[in-house]
C-alpha cells in the first residue's frame, strides 16, 4: 500500500471522504463464515441491524429492503448475524455458520 | 510642555470605597483630556483590612503600571490607619507631598501624628459627610471632592458630571443625589491652615 | 497618526476593553468557566448577550475542560467561537488546548495571566501561558488595556485566515491590566467588524453535502505528516500578521509588530520583556537615557510563534543584553523567553553577553527600582563586571 505525503492530505487529519469504511476491505480472514438460506428469509433485516461491520448486502430499491446476501470482503465471521436471525417464521434459521477452508 | 503626572495613593480599610474612588478618578479626568489610571492592591477582600489603592493622571498616556511608590497626594479615608506603621501611610513621601485625611482633627494635629513636618495637611470630615448626605459611613465619594480642594485636576461641576453618568447606571438617583451633595460639601468643608 | 476612523478615548479595565473586542467580532458562541482573574471579561460579555447586544450563544460549562471541549466542538462545526481563562484553568483545559491547535480551530481566548499554584495565588505571572507555549497556539502579550483591546481584535484576522487557521490567545497581566481602570481608544462597532470580517469556514461538521470526519484516530501511518503540516502554518502567521498589523494601522494609527523597538536603534544596551512590565521599564529607559545611559527595550509581543530570524537582526551588534521572565521554568536553565531568544541568537558572529532575571512572580509588583537594577547589571557586564547569567529580580533571598 503506498501512503500519502504530508501535502497531498488536508490539514489536521479531517476525512473528507464520507462512507470510505466500504473501501477498506477487511474480510480476508475467518474461521466460520454465514451461510444464506434465502427460502428462509423473512427479510426482517435483523442481521443488517446486528452485523458490526458492513457486511450484510441490501436491496434498498423496493418498498420494503430486502436482505441478498453476505459481502464477504467486509464479514469477519462473527457469528452475530447467524445468532439473531429468527428461525421461528419458516421453522428453519436464513443464516447458519460453517466451517470456511480456503 | 505637559504637565508632569500627578500620582495619588489612597489608604483605606476594605468596604471604604477606596477602589470605585481610586478608578473613578482616574476615569473622570478623561473629560479633560487627560490619561487616567485607576487600581487597587488586590490582597484578602475582607471588610475593615487595611488596602491601598492608586491614581494616576497624565497630559500623556501612562506607561508605568507598578504600585505608587512616591505619591504627590495620599488620601486617608481611615484616621485609624495613621496609628499603624504597617498601612505605611507616609512610605515614600517627601516634603512636597500633600496629605488629604478623613478626620474631624484638624491638620496642624494630624501633622504631628503623621511626623512630616513642613507637608502641607488637608482635612476633612468625610464620614460625618457621609452620613449626614446619604446615611451610609462611606467616605470615599466626599473625598474626591475634597481632592479638588487640595489639587484642581477638575472643576467640581466636571466631576459630579463624571459621577452623575457613572453611578445612574448601577444606583438609584437618591444616592447619587446623596453622593453628588457630599461631594460639594467635603470641597467646601475641607480644611488646610 | 493618520486616523481614518473615529475612536473615542474612554476609560476601562483591560477586561472590559477586550470584552468589547469580542463583541465587535460577532462571535457566534462564547463558552466559559469563571476563574480570576478571567471572570470579569466573560461577565461583562455575558452583559452584552444578555441585554441583546451580542447574538452569541453563551455555553455554561462544569469546568475549562469542558470550556474548550465545547469551543472545539463549535469552532468544528465552523462557528466563530471564543473563550477566556487564567492559570488552573487553563491547566485544566490543557488536554484539548493541543486538541483546538491541531484541528486547525481558530478559536480565541483571553488568557489573563496570573500565576500557577501552588501555593495558591491569584495575581499575575506568565507561568501559565508559558506552560502552553508549545500546544500550538499563537500567543499574543500586552502591555495595557490599549494593546489588549487591539491584540483581541487582530488575533481574530491572524487566526482566521485561511493559510494559518490557528487559535489565538491574547495574553495580558491578571489584575495588573485586567483590573486597572486605564484609557484606550477604541473602535466603534461597524467599523471594527468591518476590520474583523465575517467569519469563513474551511470544513464544517453541519453541512450534509460535504461531510467531514474530525479527530480520527491517526497512528503511526498519518500522525507524523499531519503534524507536518501543521509545523507548516507557523512561519505563514508572520506573513498574515505583518498584513494584518499594517492594516489595522492604517484603520487606527497603532502600528504592531512581532516586537516592538523602544530606543533601540543606537542602544548598547538592551532590557528584553513582555507585557506590562515593559511599560514600567520604559519609563526608567527614559531616565537613564537621560544620564546618558545608551539603553533601549524590546517588547516581545508576539512569543508563538516566536519570531527568531527577526529578532537575530535587531539583537546583533549590541554590549550585553538582559532577557526578563515573569514565569520560572523549574528544573530549566533560565526562564523560557531567556532560552528562546539564547537559542535563536546562538551562532550569531557578534552576539552579546545574554543574562536572565525572573522577577515578578505570584504578583510581585515590579517596581521602577527593578528595572534601573536591571540596567545597571547591564552596565556592569559591558563594561567587563561579573554578573551572573541567571539571576532572580525583587525577591528577598
Amino acid at each position: 500500500m503506498s501512503l500519502k505525503r504530508a501535502q497531498e492530505l488536508p490539514d489536521a487529519g479531517i476525512i473528507t471522504e464520507a462512507g470510505n469504511a466500504v473501501d477498506f476491505k477487511t474480510g480476508d480472514w475467518r474461521t466460520y463464515v454465514p451461510q444464506f438460506h434465502e427460502e428462509n428469509c423473512i427479510h426482517c433485516m435483523f442481521c443488517w441491524i446486528y452485523c458490526p461491520d458492513s457486511a450484510i448486502d441490501v436491496d434498498t430499491s423496493g418498498d420494503k429492503p430486502q436482505m441478498k446476501g453476505i459481502l464477504l470482503d467486509h464479514c469477519k465471521g462473527c457469528g452475530i448475524c447467524a445468532t439473531e436471525c429468527p428461525p421461528a417464521a419458516k421453522g428453519k434459521a436464513a443464516l447458519v455458520m460453517v466451517r470456511e477452508e480456503k | 510642555m505637559a504637565a508632569p503626572m500627578v500620582e495619588i495613593r489612597w489608604h483605606a480599610r476594605g468596604g471604604q470605597g477606596a477602589k470605585t474612588a481610586a478608578m473613578f478618578v482616574a476615569q473622570a479626568v478623561l473629560a479633560k483630556g487627560k490619561y487616567g489610571q485607576g487600581f487597587p492592591e488586590y490582597g484578602p477582600e475582607r471588610r475593615g483590612a487595611p488596602m491601598r489603592g492608586f491614581t494616576r493622571i497624565a497630559d500623556e498616556p501612562i506607561r508605568r503600571h507598578c504600585g505608587v511608590e512616591n505619591p504627590a497626594i495620599v488620601i486617608v479615608l481611615d484616621p485609624t490607619l495613621l496609628d499603624s506603621p504597617a498601612a505605611g501611610v507616609t512610605a515614600g513621601t517627601d516634603g512636597d507631598t500633600v496629605f488629604l485625611v478623613n478626620t474631624s482633627l484638624p491638620p496642624a494635629e494630624i501633622r504631628e501624628k503623621l511626623g512630616v513636618p513642613g507637608a502641607k495637611v488637608y482635612t476633612v470630615d468625610a464620614t460625618q459627610i457621609a452620613l449626614d448626605s446619604f446615611g451610609k459611613p462611606i467616605p470615599n465619594m466626599p473625598m474626591t471632592g475634597a481632592l479638588l480642594a487640595a489639587t484642581p485636576i477638575m472643576e467640581l461641576g466636571e466631576m459630579k458630571e463624571a459621577m452623575q453618568k457613572k453611578f445612574s447606571e448601577k444606583f438609584s438617583q437618591a444616592v447619587v443625589d446623596g453622593n453628588l451633595r457630599a461631594v460639594e460639601k467635603a470641597f467646601n468643608e475641607v480644611v488646610s491652615e | 497618526m493618520t486616523r481614518t476612523v473615529n475612536q473615542e478615548l474612554t476609560a476601562l479595565s483591560g477586561n472590559e476593553a477586550v470584552a468589547y473586542a469580542f463583541k465587535q467580532a460577532r462571535p457566534h458562541v462564547a463558552s466559559a468557566f469563571p476563574i480570576t482573574p478571567q471572570t470579569e471579561m466573560m461577565h461583562k460579555f455575558a452583559d452584552f448577550v444578555a441585554n441583546g447586544e451580542s447574538s452569541a450563544e453563551m455555553i455554561l460549562v462544569e469546568s475549562e475542560h469542558s470550556a474548550m471541549s465545547a469551543a472545539v466542538g463549535s469552532a468544528a462545526s465552523g462557528a466563530r467561537t471564543i473563550t477566556a481563562t487564567s492559570s488552573a484553568g487553563f491547566a485544566l483545559m490543557w488536554e484539548i488546548v493541543y486538541i483546538a491547535a491541531s484541528l486547525r480551530l481558530p478559536i480565541q481566548m483571553a488568557l489573563v495571566n496570573r500565576a500557577l499554584s501552588g501555593n495558591i495565588n491569584i495575581h499575575c505571572d506568565h507561568s501559565d501561558s508559558m506552560g502552553g507555549r508549545d500546544a500550538g497556539w499563537i500567543h499574543h502579550f500586552c502591555e495595557n488595556a490599549q494593546e489588549a483591546y487591539d491584540a483581541g481584535l487582530i488575533n481574530f484576522r491572524i487566526g482566521e485566515h485561511m493559510d494559518v487557521r490557528l487559535p489565538a490567545m491574547v495574553n495580558y497581566d491578571g489584575f495588573i491590566i485586567s483590573h486597572k481602570e486605564d484609557a484606550l481608544y477604541m473602535l466603534d462597532d461597524e467599523a471594527a467588524y468591518d476590520f474583523v470580517g465575517p467569519y469563513k469556514h474551511k470544513y464544517t461538521l453541519l453541512d450534509p453535502a460535504n461531510p467531514v470526519t474530525v479527530g480520527p484516530l491517526d497512528l503511526t501511518d498519518y500522525y507524523f505528516e499531519h503534524k507536518y503540516s501543521q509545523l507548516e502554518a507557523y512561519p505563514r502567521v508572520f506573513d498574515v500578521a505583518q498584513e494584518v498589523f499594517d492594516e489595522y494601522a492604517d484603520l487606527t494609527g497603532r502600528r504592531y509588530g512581532f516586537y516592538e523597538e523602544y530606543k533601540l536603534d543606537d542602544a548598547d544596551l538592551v532590557m528584553v520583556i513582555l507585557g506590562s512590565s515593559a511599560g514600567t521599564a520604559k519609563d526608567v529607559v527614559d531616565e537613564y537615557r537621560e544620564k546618558g545611559v545608551k539603553i533601549g527595550l524590546l517588547k516581545l509581543r508576539m512569543f508563538r510563534p516566536f519570531p527568531a530570524d527577526q529578532l537575530k537582526s535587531v539583537l546583533s551588534g549590541r554590549q550585553a543584553i538582559a532577557v526578563l521572565d515573569r514565569s520560572a521554568s523549574f528544573g530549566g536553565w533560565g526562564g523560557p523567553v531567556f532560552t528562546e531568544i539564547r537559542s535563536a541568537l546562538y551562532g550569531t558572529a557578534d552576539q552579546a553577553p545574554l543574562h536572565n532575571w525572573i522577577y515578578g512572580l505570584g504578583g510581585r509588583d515590579f517596581e521602577l527600582g527593578h528595572a534601573a537594577e536591571v540596567i545597571d547589571a547591564l552596565q556592569k557586564i559591558a563594561s567587563g563586571g561579573e554578573v551572573p547569567t541567571l539571576n532572580l529580580l525583587g525577591c528577598r533571598a
